[in-house]
């Protein structure tokens, strides 16, 4: 029926050099079961998967975790991408940075950092990590990142702690020197899932976080691009989840496992390769995992015959099957979903737990392995 | 790009790209690719990409002509001399076409002025 589609060359890598962290975020996208830090690939093998990566066309190293300044060889990690070409980001919650180490990792050929700061008031932003004092060590990252001449992304968590602030997280990045902010809506993954309750906006909150962020678009042209996550609980259609399943971009896991997004674990039924075993390319081309929803054959109605299919190519597998069991099934995000009712019932408990004040966060069972730099 | 020629130096391309020249920087601007911000031949795909934080813009042959030549030194004026000279093309439509480039990747903060 459809003519195969030849499979297009990854454009980026998100590496997850380990699941340690200081921090306890209650939506952290690492799933439930952390890797621990035994089973962690070492940089040779990482250097090789980069290498590979560039080989096969990946233009942007994301640099992720966990914490990824918990790696002692973050340096020569970024160096050897550097060598290599690779454009490198570093997503990090500041946490295990010094003013040195900012240094020496631009030295090594950095080219870009993403901080996370969780709230823009230090006492809420230390509740939601669960880790005293983590704003003020944020804003001292940030300074150190804008001194060493790296540029700097601000990287905020949108959910029920922190909505009425969305916009005044502009603002502080603004004030902060960030040449780029993402506002993100949280989504409801790995942790996300298992704080959900405590962690979704009413809609209301969440449209009105939405107009004031995209009203600061115009106040802010030419200073700071603003990138916009908008949360898909409350949409008509689904997200064109990660651009397609395994189209643009792939995971390593901190033990080596290739994934095709960071939640892609949670679908039991899948075969995932491991870097140890197999190349990148063979990963990328060949594994059981990355092939299971390339193109639209293993889709099911409502999406087979949807005019929206190669749009949102049914939205996101690891959502439908999370909410309703059946990787194949539309995203339940969709209102053409048989499941849709049960997003508008989670939507409207969130409605019922704002009116009962904020519950406690699950923290994740973080090993807090001290930091290199601590 | 040893014959000089760029095929037609079309500027509409660009003109859609940028969008408005309100902004358009004074002759004497220098402007240059930040840090953050690469010009890079894709040998995967054969094409010139500028690299960004999350971004990968696909540039045409007269948008790598332009980049190419922000290195930092060189102002607005100086480039549009210099393309003018190497393509043999029209000095107002070159300029037109620099500055809605440049003003369109400064609104993305890929280019500073």
């Amino acid at each position: 029926m459809n003519a195969p589609v030849k499979t297009p060359n990854p454009v980026g890598l998100l590496a997850e050099l380990t699941h340690r962290c200081p921090l306890g975020c209650p939506y952290c996208s690492n799933p439930l079961e952390l890797e621990s830090r035994t089973s962690e690939i070492d940089t040779e093998t990482w250097n090789r998967v980069f290498s590979e990566a560039a080989a096969l066309g990946v233009l942007h190293a994301h640099l992720s975790g966990g914490e990824p300044a918990a790696r002692r060889d973050l340096q020569d990690i970024v160096a050897h991408c550097a060598s290599i070409g690779l454009y490198t980001n570093l997503i990090t919650s500041g946490i295990g940075l010094t003013e040195e180490r900012v240094k020496a990792l631009a030295d090594a050929g950095l080219d870009h950092v993403q901080l996370s700061v969780q709230d823009s008031e230090a006492a809420s932003c230390d509740r939601i990590v669960g880790y005293p004092g983590a704003f003020q060590r944020k804003m001292a990252a940030a300074k150190w990142v804008i001194e060493a001449g790296l540029p700097l992304t601000v990287n905020a968590v949108i959910h029920r702690a922190n909505v009425a602030r969305a916009g005044e997280m502009v603002r502080l990045s603004v004030a902060l020197g960030a040449r780029r902010v993402e506002i993100a809506h949280t989504q409801y993954y790995g942790w996300g899932i298992v704080n959900r309750a405590a962690l979704m906006p009413t809609e209301a909150q969440a449209a009105a976080a939405i107009a004031e962020v995209e009203a600061l678009r115009e106040t802010y042209a030419g200073v700071i691009v603003i990138d916009h996550v908008v949360p898909d609980y409350h949409a008509r259609y689904p997200k064109a989840c990660m651009g397609g399943w395994a189209k643009r971009t792939l995971n390593v896991t901190p033990s080596g496992k290739g994934l095709p997004c960071h939640a892609a674990e949670s679908i039991p039924s899948l075969e995932f390769w491991n870097v140890r075993d197999h190349s990148l390319e063979d990963i990328w081309f060949r594994s059981p995992g990355f092939n299971a929803f390339r193109g639209t054959e293993w889709m099911k109605e409502p999406c087979r015959s949807c005019d929206r299919k190669d749009i949102d190519y049914g939205g996101c597998r690891c959502q439908a099957f999370a909410l309703t069991g059946d990787a194949c099934a539309a995203d339940p995000v969709c209102h053409l979903s048989p499941d849709h009712e049960k997003v508008a019932a989670i939507a409207q408990h969130a409605a019922e737990e704002e009116a009962l004040g904020e519950p406690d966060y699950v923290y994740r069972a973080a090993v807090k392995t001290p930091l290199p730099a601590e | 790009m040893g014959a000089k020629r760029l095929g037609d130096w079309d500027g509409r391309s660009h003109a859609r790209r940028g969008g408005v020249n309100e902004t358009a920087q004074a002759s004497g601007a220098i402007p240059r690719l930040p840090r953050g911000v690469r010009l890079k031949l894709d040998e995967t795909r054969g094409e010139w990409l500028l690299l960004a934080p999350e971004r990968v813009v696909k540039l045409d042959a007269i948008a790598v002509a332009i980049l190419q030549r922000c290195d930092g030194a060189a102002t607005i004026e100086a480039i549009v001399d210099d393309l003018a000279a190497t393509y043999a093309a029209d000095r107002a439509r070159i300029d037109e076409d620099v500055r809605a480039l440049l003003n369109g990747l400064a609104a993305k903060r890929m280019v500073d002025l």
